[in-house]
Parts: structure tokens; sequence; C-alpha cells
């Protein structure tokens, strides 16, 4: 195939939710995945150099084209969207889910101070926050993750992507060398 | 101290719980988090409760306990320190849990503000089709997440709008003629128009009560001669009326 950029470049425009790599490559067939990357990443230059109003991002594991963030008071007079934006509490309960998932209520409180009730339930609303399971001890509480939906609203590749606790990694260091170990977490959980 | 009383009223309903406010008072008094003067803090934070007290706020129960909490850590560290050579001093502050919490607390707060300051979808970068977004505005064709209401539920939306009559209106005499095959096809012609409408909004100004009864029997006539279609987004929510043979 000659033009095969083309055609991923139509594949991910067609695609209502980012497209992954994999997906693109079960339809190419015969393109090394390797290939398919490179082409992507020609794509993702091209967007970019010739100052196109959209650009192609790699979210929540695949690719979509987006808007360019400069453009957004444009592009939200068209779609008239009052953008609902997170509550501090929201955000906060949320920052905690993403980097300590899978997590329980009763920790999340632990580190807010205050009961989370209202924001997680407007998180999982949302479908920012999802239930992953239950943890097994006594009162098998219900244990909380992020959404691929949360990957694509904050613009990130995978949780990999997210900012990394600088700080918090600065403390367990100097002074409380028994917080880095994490809380016993059921493992068969986080996946499904 | 007079003066400060507005800054705190301004700055009440911005915390997010008794970490936050305490987090507040020592970037407030420039105080290093690992060597907290517990009681200048302890002071403080009390004023500040009393503050909300006095505003009639309601006083989340964590603020209590944090306020016990600090009192327990100041009578801790008014207790004179045990001559023994105990090896592990730094253990042993009393302050060190509160400590490790606030900073861990401090962490997240930054760790939300950094994750609101990324490019939000629908917010600063849109997709080209934006399933993110799952309210439903006036569109016709997520007509899955509308919900079909039934006779029932038009005939309480009726009620409502007919209670809600001005009773001196009713008692006037409508000499306008008006005829069921006119209100139906007035109703048509407006759902062609406009592609769908709530049952007030077909009502228009002119309220009354032969006016809501015609039309509300046009809409009926309507559904029942499968023209016409009506939604509603949530139970109890508004009904709209759509045309039911539109694209």
């Amino acid at each position: 195939m000659e033009n095969f950029k083309a055609v991923i470049e139509a594949l991910i425009l067609a695609s209502e939710a980012p497209l992954a790599l994999e997906k693109i490559c079960v339809i190419l067939e015969n393109v090394e995945k390797a290939e398919v990357k490179k082409a992507i990443e020609q794509l993702i230059v091209e967007y970019n150099e010739r100052q196109s109003g959209i650009c192609l991002a790699e979210v929540a594991g695949g690719f979509q084209f987006r808007t360019r963030s400069e453009l957004s008071p444009w592009v939200k007079k068209l779609k008239g969207t009052k953008s609902a934006s997170l509550s501090p509490a929201a955000l906060e309960t949320l920052a905690i889910v993403a980097y300590r998932q899978p997590i329980v209520k009763a920790e999340i409180e632990d580190i807010r101070g205050v009961d989370v009730s209202a924001p997680l339930r407007g998180l999982l609303d949302k479908k920012l926050v999802r239930i992953v399971g239950r943890k097994d001890v006594p009162g098998k509480p219900i244990i909380y993750g992020t959404t691929k939906k949360f990957l694509e609203v904050f613009n990130l590749k995978d949780l990999s992507e997210l900012p990394t606790l600088r700080e918090l990694k600065e403390i367990s260091e100097q002074k409380e060398p028994e917080l880095v170990t994490e809380p016993e977490l059921i493992e068969d959980c986080s996946n499904t | 101290m007079a003066d400060e009383t507005t800054d705190y009223a301004i700055k009440l309903d911005i915390f997010e719980g008794p970490l936050d406010l305490l987090l507040y008072l020592i970037k407030k008094n420039e105080i290093d988090i690992y060597n907290i003067p517990v009681a200048l803090i302890t002071e403080q934070y009390l004023q500040y409760l009393k503050i909300i007290k006095s505003l009639n706020l309601d006083l989340a129960g964590e603020y209590l306990v944090m306020a016990s909490t600090l009192i327990l850590i100041k009578s801790k560290m008014l207790l004179p320190v045990p001559d023994e050579p105990s090896a592990e001093e730094n253990d042993e502050d009393p302050r060190a849990e509160l400590v490790r919490q606030l900073l861990e607390y401090q962490t997240f707060k930054e760790a939300a503000t950094a994750l609101e300051a990324r490019p939000l979808l629908e917010r600063d970068v849109f997709a080209r089709s934006a399933p993110i977004d799952d309210k439903v505005e006036k569109s016709t064709e997520d007509e899955d997440e509308l919900i079909e209401v039934n006779v029932f539920e038009l005939i309480e939306a009726f009620h409502r709008l007919v209670s809600r009559i001005d009773k001196k209106e009713l008692l006037e005499i409508d000499l306008e003629k008006m005829s069921l095959t006119d209100i139906i096809n007035d109703v048509m012609e407006r759902l062609t128009r406009e592609k769908n409408l709530t049952f007030e909004e077909l009502l228009g100004e002119r309220i009354d009560r032969r006016r809501i009864i015609y039309t509300f029997l046009a809409v009926l006539e309507l559904i029942k001669m499968k023209m016409v279609k009506a939604y509603q987004t949530s139970a109890f929510g508004v009904i709209r009326i759509f045309p039911a043979v539109e694209s």
C-alpha cells in the first residue's frame, strides 16, 4: 500500500473515539506496526507545521483529531457549551483517585480530611471515576479508579502521563519512609 | 486583628476542609510546615471556627475534630519531655502525624491544580464528535437518551398548566372560535418549523383554559395518529414534542 498515511488520517478522522494504534494495524493488514507509528508521527508533525486549526493528539490510548486549545474561544461560540468545570472538591477528589487508584472512599477522606460522598458521586455521574471492585476487607468497601473518559477529558495518553507527585516523593524520602508503602490493594481489580 | 475579619469572611467558603484551612494559616503566617507553632495555629484556627459559627454557616464535623486534634497536640507539647535518652525523638513529635497529613493533602491540592491546568476536552480542546457531553440539548437525533412519555405524564403536565392559570381569567368569556382541526394544523405547522417544542411553548402566550384543552387534545390526537412523538429527558422532566416523520 503506497499512501497508507492518508488512510490512517482518514481512519482517525472517521473514528468516534480515540483510535488505537493496534486497531489501525488490524485495518491496514499488511503494514508494519512501526511504519504505522512512523506515519502517525509524521502526521502529527505535519499538522503542527502548517499551523493548522486542528492537531492530532494521542489520548486515552489512541489518536484523535482535536482543535487547538488557543482556538477554544471560537469553538465555544459555535458549540455554545458552558464548560461544566469541576469544583475544587471534585478536582481534589479526582486527583487523589487518579494518583492513588485503586482506592476506597475512606482513604480519599483520610487525605482530604472531609467527607467526599458528594464530589465522588459527581465524578461517577460524569463518568470520570468508576467502581473497579470491592476491597477484600471487612465491610467490603467499594474501590474506585479513573475511567478512559478521564484520560480523554484531561488529554492524557495513559495514567503514566500524569505529572509526578514531586513533593510527595521528597517527603517520603526525607521524613516518613513508611509512606512509600502502598496500602494493600487487590490486584485483579485494577483491570476490570 | 479587627481588620482581618473581612479577610476571614472572604476566605471562608474557599476552604475545602480543615486541612485546607490549616494550610492557609500556615502559609499566611509564613510558618515552616515541619515546625508548626501549635499554640499560635490552634488559636487562629479556633478563631476561624468562631467566625464560621457567628456567620451561622454549617460547621462540618471535621472542623471540630481537627480542633480537638490541635488542642491534643498542643497539650502533649506542653508536657515535660522525659529525661530518658530515648533514641527516636523525631517519631515522638506529637505534630508528626498532622504534618504528614498536611503535606499529603497539599500535594494532592497541587495535583488537582495541575490537572485543571491541562487542556481539557470540551473546554480548551474539542474533538470532531463529542461523545463526552452526556446532557441532551434540543437535539432531535439522540432519541435513545430521551424517554418516551406516556399519556399519564402528558396529563400531569396538562394539570400543572391548568392549575397555573389565573382564576380570574377563567371567568372571561372567550368568543374566539376554536376548532380542534385548526389547532392540530397549527401544532403540526409549528412543529415542522421549530423541530421540537414543549407543551408550554406550543401554547405560547395565549394561556386560557380552552386553549390548553384544545392544544392538549390536539397533541393527544396527533400522538394517536403517530404524527408526533412526546419525549422527556428524565422522569418529571420537561416534555418535548417532536414531529414523528422528521428525517
